[in-house]
């Protein structure tokens, strides 16, 4: 498919007897935000893991840009413009704010094996993170320590670096974990915006988030999808409603 | 509090001036005092790019220290007896020319750092630890059990090398060249660690999942970080050479390692100047406190542990915070 920039392809991972992945194919195509949902435990972070590459599928495939990228290592993806936050988050805490997103810019250039020019006076790497920070809102707070920021602040963060990577898709986990309902809303709002700039595969637990602002959805059980479709046929779906809504329903 | 620039200023300052009372006192001993603590800081500057800033505990750092060293005993035994290096299809002599004997022991070093650092980044945490304390014991017996170069006995050089336009036989002038060096040395590593590059390490250091995810390239980025602090505590140790006009196995032994390491720990991790005050300071307590007792190394290991207990960032920690360098 032309507009598909993340495509992943019949992929497997078992953890000894547990198979986390079990035959996953989906893709995510320009414009979207594809939310990949389903219980704990069912292997969606294990599933963001191997297509950002830190994990290594026993078998299948990961396209990026039409590039076959499952041997690649994180690094190389993240070149190749394939941005990543975590779940929980993974920032240099004893870095300030606008530091952490020119590590983001450093990467990006590939400018790490220069050694003389300060990276705190090179007004290209600082232009870059300062508009990645402006674009979340963390303007204010750049010459803050990192480690003094708050929970919702630190996740802006993770996007704001992510944003330097000059993305040509997003991989987000769980970014509204822990955020509040006004947070929450406000990066929904954040995400529609933002998907057009590059579009998201978004691993997310708030149901209202996702029925907000998902194009398509996925929902993985046990390591397989049962179902993939708009926010419409998902929520129709009977399949769905017994393995996944229902036992929220029920918890 | 002060500022840490104006701290590590003062400490410059009081470098010098020890120096030079001695010089005006005529007290050549203690020019070569402070000269040992000046090349010992050279070496832990060398080390607390690798373990400061790139969070790698490397203890076999005296591999590199003995290597310079070495470099030193062979370039200048070979010039001493008239007896070339290597004569077969070209020829490669001997030399006391310091200059000359500086690169090799750069070269060499950084070299040895690159093949040790290529295996031993490989592994992390405490193997990683150990791994290069295996590689530096390794060098150690190598030394011993290698007759052409004295064994365990070492290497005497009886002519003092040479630096040109100066008389590296007085003490005041052996000592300035040592301080110059060091000079430099901090001043690059301190655009090193400004640079992107140095970003990029400590920001690894911190975060190494987060480095990876931006596009660095870890590994490469510690093993550049691992050659150019090889080759700063390989400079150190021909000079340290240079200064005994010996070198033995022992510049080798883990216990050197340790020392460096206890310089960075005493003065302050990942602290420009740390390795400057802890040098000197070490200088200072094996000097007077070994006078004391024979015992000495049991009262330097409670002052450790006191340091690493009640003052994590070392004499420089307690002295100043931490600058951060944002904004441009
Ligand atoms: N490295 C590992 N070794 C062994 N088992 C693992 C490993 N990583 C994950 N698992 C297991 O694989 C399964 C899927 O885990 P994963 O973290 O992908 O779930 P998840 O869908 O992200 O859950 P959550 O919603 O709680 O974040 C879990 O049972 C987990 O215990
Ligand atoms: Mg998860």
């Amino acid at each position: 498919m032309a507009d598909s920039i993340l495509r992943v392809s019949d992929i497997h991972k078992s953890f000894g007897a547990l198979k986390a992945s079990d035959g996953i194919t989906l893709d995510l195509r320009q414009g979207e935000i594809h939310a990949l949902i389903g219980p704990n435990g069912a292997g969606k972070s294990t599933l963001i893991k191997q297509i950002a590459g830190g994990l290594r599928p026993d078998s299948g495939s990961v396209t990026f840009l039409d590039q076959d990228v499952t041997r690649h290592s994180v690094a190389e993806r993240a070149r190749l413009g394939l941005a990543r936050t975590f779940q929980i988050s993974a920032l240099a805490m004893d870095l300030t704010v606008l530091e952490n997103a020119v590590l983001g810019a450093i990467g990006q250039r590939g400018s790490v094996f220069s050694f003389f020019r300060p990276a705190m006076k090179n007004a290209g790497l600082l232009s870059q993170a300062r508009a990645a920070l402006a674009q979340v809102g963390l303007e204010e707070d750049e010459a803050t320590i990192t480690a003094e920021l708050s929970h919702g602040q630190r996740r802006q963060l993770e996007v704001a670096v992510a944003l330097t990577l000059a993305p040509k898709a997003f991989l987000m986990d769980e970014p509204m974990a822990g955020m509040g309902a006004e947070g929450s809303k406000a990066l929904t709002r954040f995400l529609q915006e933002l998907k057009h700039q590059a579009p998201i595969l978004l691993v997310e637990h708030d149901m209202d988030a996702i029925f907000a602002c998902a194009d398509r959805i996925s929902v993985l059980v046990y390591g397989k999808i049962i179902a993939t479709g708009s926010v419409d046929d998902i929520r129709a779906n009977p399949d769905v409603r017994t393995a996944y809504l229902g036992e929220e329903d029920a918890a | 509090m002060i500022r840490e620039g104006t701290l590590n200023i003062v400490i410059l300052c009081l470098l010098v001036a020890v120096p030079a009372y001695a010089y005006v006192m005529n007290e050549p001993f203690t020019i070569t005092l402070a000269t040992r603590a000046v090349i010992f800081a050279l070496a832990g500057v060398g080390l607390n790019l690798a373990l400061g800033q790139g969070g790698l505990v490397s203890f076999g750092h005296a591999a590199y220290f003995g290597m310079g060293g070495y470099a030193m005993g062979i370039l200048a035994s070979h010039a001493q007896n008239y007896d070339p290096i290597f004569d077969g299809a070209f020829l490669i002599e001997g030399t006391n020319s310091m200059p000359v004997i500086w690169v090799v022991a750069v070269v060499s070093s950084a070299l040895l750092a690159l093949l040790i650092g290529a295996l031993s980044l490989r592994t992390s945490g405490v193997y990683f630890i150990m791994v290069t304390l295996a590689f530096g014991q390794m060098f150690y017996y190598f030394a011993i059990s290698w007759p052409a170069y004295g064994g365990e006995d070492g290497l005497s050089i009886y002519v003092r090398n040479q630096f040109p336009g100066l008389n590296t036989l007085d003490p005041i002038q052996f000592f300035g060249i040592c301080f110059a060096i060091l000079c430099l040395v901090l001043l690059f590593v301190d655009r090193l660690n400004k640079s992107p590059f140095g970003l990029a390490l400590n920001g690894a250091h911190q975060n190494e999942e987060r480095a990876r995810t931006v596009g660095i390239n870890v590994y490469k980025l510690r093993l550049v970080a691992f050659v150019i602090s090889g080759a700063i505590t390989g400079l150190a140790g021909a000079l340290f050479a240079d200064l005994n006009r010996f070198v033995s196995p022992t510049m080798f032994s883990w216990a050197i390692s340790g020392e460096i390491m206890i310089f960075i720990i005493l003065g302050g991790v990942a602290r420009l100047f740390g390795p400057v005050v802890g040098a000197a300071v070490y200088i200072l307590l094996e000097h007077f406190l070994g006078g004391l007792s024979d015992y000495w190394f049991i009262y330097l290991g409670a002052i450790l542990l006191g340091m690493v207990l009640f003052a994590k960032g070392g004499i420089i920690g307690k002295l100043a915070k931490k600058e951060t360098h944002h904004g441009g």
